[in-house]
């Protein structure tokens, strides 16, 4: 079902044109954040609406769309993005990560890897990774400006100074192509590793804040880190208990008020892809009694 | 045993069915018309058409109605209808010395041309509830007099031929817009204005209030405060000449600052200005103080680090849809990254431990 009232996929023409825009000079320049005029979107700030228009702007009525938040697909405002385009724009939509052209996300890079001509478009809260270091917009553009990251550096080694180790575990600050260093949204740092020399184009989207930034595809993108204390990808030490994964990022779920817990893959597509391959984690055997 | 959030969908609809029937209430009660909010609830129609940005009497009662009398998120509905809407042309400047007044006060001035008129205002109501309201009935019509013919001149004029006040500088360039294009910083007085015209009543009084207590201090006196109608004219290009389409109910406010002088400029009285859609009177107060604050630096003032005075702290965080949302996206699903940060914390409290067994 389409909404006659809008135009494709929501957003005029004259505003897609905007966003690619800012699209292509975030391509050119990979990590640079680019100010575009954000629209107000029908859903709140701080919900996606930076994602949402990207994805508006990409999309054409041969894509598949998928919709992620926090890996899953359906996760309530993931089924709320979906649904937005299914009824502004018609277009097709898929859970499989394989299937799908355009893949909108928050908090997670898919676990299947990505492939050449699929877009990856990420829901970005605070597109500035100098932000709690340094509150000012006018400050932290002069500090990109200038190529002065030793602000994060010093807050890396306060870091390793207090806690032996660097303590973020996620939102972890890249730095692109060896100048810009860059957010990459809330992912957790498990994930950063996929950023990198991904043959994907990576999109950020900032609503709010009115900013894009990209990364084209096979981007050199370096977590931060130190010699002495290299940049350690991060997840639960457990295998999924549904499929049996051991290298895929994990959601722990409370089974009881005793302590009880298992852990299943974030990736709810790449989880169910590996159980219909016949995959068996600790506690299929109960799910396939009932 | 594995129940995740499955069946978002359903869940999603079902919520959405049961907020249409509690916004609905009580069906003994008879149902409100978008009409009787435009009319009776006329100043939550004036805030939301104010911070909306769009002036629409009927949608923003509708807005009201459909947001249960949130009034944040009757705004938030309107600037999402407002994004859609195309441009179809700019307006000749309004000329609100033409104001058909309804209400017009000076605070500097015992009286003046175009006179002091109180209009409908709660100034000086005793604030005691009114129990006949309770009761349904007929307001008895109140009084009536000739209108005063002949315009309302600007107080700030009289000053102004005095040169007591700064001489604000016609300018006919176009502003900049903020919703067409992204703000940067540092920005430009017309910018500042739209940003605070349209900023949450709560924040920029809050601003306000906080110059007056010395946080930014900057003596404001109300010069004027007007409301009334004023005429919309737009340049027909095959006209060749410029046609009202729409009169706009607005309050306008202009304060009086003492000043001091500084480096750069003598000892002369100095201006804040606020203007505002519908009768917003404190609002427009609010603004013209916000505003005569953010104007330290073409003064040659010192910059105190009030928060008032922080362009950047003023305008990235008046505007309620921006803050509303993100404020409240925290209630969205994170538990990705809170499992990444348990592992975290379960690791530097075994490291912890480990290291304070081996001390002991």
């Amino acid at each position: 079902m389409t909404d006659q009232a809008y135009n494709f996929a929501y957003l005029d023409e004259q505003t897609k044109r905007m966003i690619r825009r800012a699209i292509l000079k975030g391509i050119a320049v990979p990590g640079y954040q680019v100010p575009f005029a954000s629209r107000e979107m029908p859903m709140p700030y701080g919900w996606g609406t930076g994602g949402v228009q990207v994805t508006s702007a990409c999309l054409v009525p041969e894509d598949r769309l998928k919709v992620i938040d926090q890996g899953a697909d359906d996760t309530t405002n993931a089924v709320s993005i979906r649904k937005f385009f299914q009824r502004t724009a018609g277009v097709a939509v898929t859970e499989a990560t394989a299937e799908a052209t355009v893949i909108q996300t928050r908090h997670r890079i898919p676990e299947t890897p990505l492939h050449e001509g699929q877009i990856l478009v990420y829901q970005v809260p605070i597109p500035e990774p100098l932000r709690f270091l340094e509150p000012r917009e006018t400050e932290t553009r002069k500090m990109h400006e200038l190529e002065e990251y030793g602000l994060m550096h010093v807050k890396l080694y306060e870091d390793i100074a207090r806690h032996g180790t660097i303590a973020t575990s996620y939102a972890y600050p890249v730095k692109v192509e060896g100048r810009y260093v860059m957010d990459p949204s809330p992912i957790p740092k498990f994930d950063n590793p996929k950023l990198g020399q991904n043959p994907a184009i990576q999109l950020f989207g900032a609503g709010r804040e009115q900013r894009i930034y990209a990364l084209p595809p096979f981007t050199e993108v370096v977590s931060l880190d130190f010699d002495d204390h290299p940049f350690e990808p991060s997840k639960a030490p457990h295998d999924c208990d549904l499929c049996g994964a051991r290298d895929s990022y994990l959601d722990e779920v409370i089974t009881d008020d005793r302590g009880g817990r298992m852990f299943v893959c974030s990736d709810t597509d790449f989880c169910a892809g590996r159980q219909a391959d016949g995959h068996r984690g600790r506690l299929s055997a109960v799910e396939a009694v009932q | 045993m594995y129940v995740a959030v499955k069946g978002g969908e359903r869940a999603i609809d079902n919520a959405h069915a049961w907020l249409a029937e509690e916004r609905r209430g009580d069906c003994s009660v008879p149902e409100l018309s978008v009409a009787q909010i435009r009319e009776q609830m006329k100043l939550a129609v004036n805030r939301v058409m104010a911070e909306g940005s769009l002036y629409d009497p009927d949608l923003a009662a509708l807005a009201i109605k459909q947001a249960r009398g949130d009034l944040i998120e009757a705004v938030f509905l309107m600037r999402a209808y407002r994004t859609t809407l195309p441009r179809l042309a700019g307006s000749v400047a309004i000329e609100t010395g033409s104001m058909a007044v309804v209400r017009r006060i000076s605070a500097t001035y015992k009286d003046l041309p175009g006179g002091q008129i109180l209009g409908p205002t709660f100034d000086y109501t005793h604030r005691l509830l009114d129990f006949a309201l309770a009761a349904e009935g007929d307001v008895p019509a109140a009084p009536t007099a000739p209108a005063t013919p002949g315009p309302v001149p600007h107080v700030t004029g009289f000053l102004n031929r005095e040169g007591l006040i700064e001489d604000t500088q016609r300018c006919d360039t176009t502003p900049p817009d903020l919703t067409r294009e992204p703000m940067e910083l540092p920005t430009v007085r017309p910018l500042r204005l739209q940003a605070l015209t349209r900023g949450d009543e709560g924040f920029v009084l809050g601003l306000a209030y906080s110059t007056q207590r010395g946080y930014g201090r900057t003596h404001a006196f109300v010069g004027e405060l007007r409301i009334g109608w004023v005429g919309v004219e737009v340049e027909i290009p095959e006209l060749g000449f410029a046609v009202e389409i729409a009169e706009i109910e607005l309050t306008e406010c202009e304060t009086v600052n003492q000043f001091k002088g500084s480096k750069t400029e003598p000892p002369q009285f100095t201006r804040g200005y606020g203007l505002v859609f519908g009768q917003s009177e404190r609002k427009a107060i609010s603004m013209s103080l916000v505003d005569r604050a953010l104007r330290w630096r073409e003064l040659g003032e010192d910059n105190s680090g009030a928060p008032a005075q922080d362009e950047e702290f003023v305008l990235m965080h008046c505007d309620n849809i921006q803050a509303t949302g993100f404020l409240e996206h925290i209630k969205l699903p994170h538990y990705v990254d809170f499992q990444s940060e348990l592992e975290l914390v379960r690791r530097l409290r075994s490291e912890a431990i480990v290291l304070t067994e081996a001390a002991e």
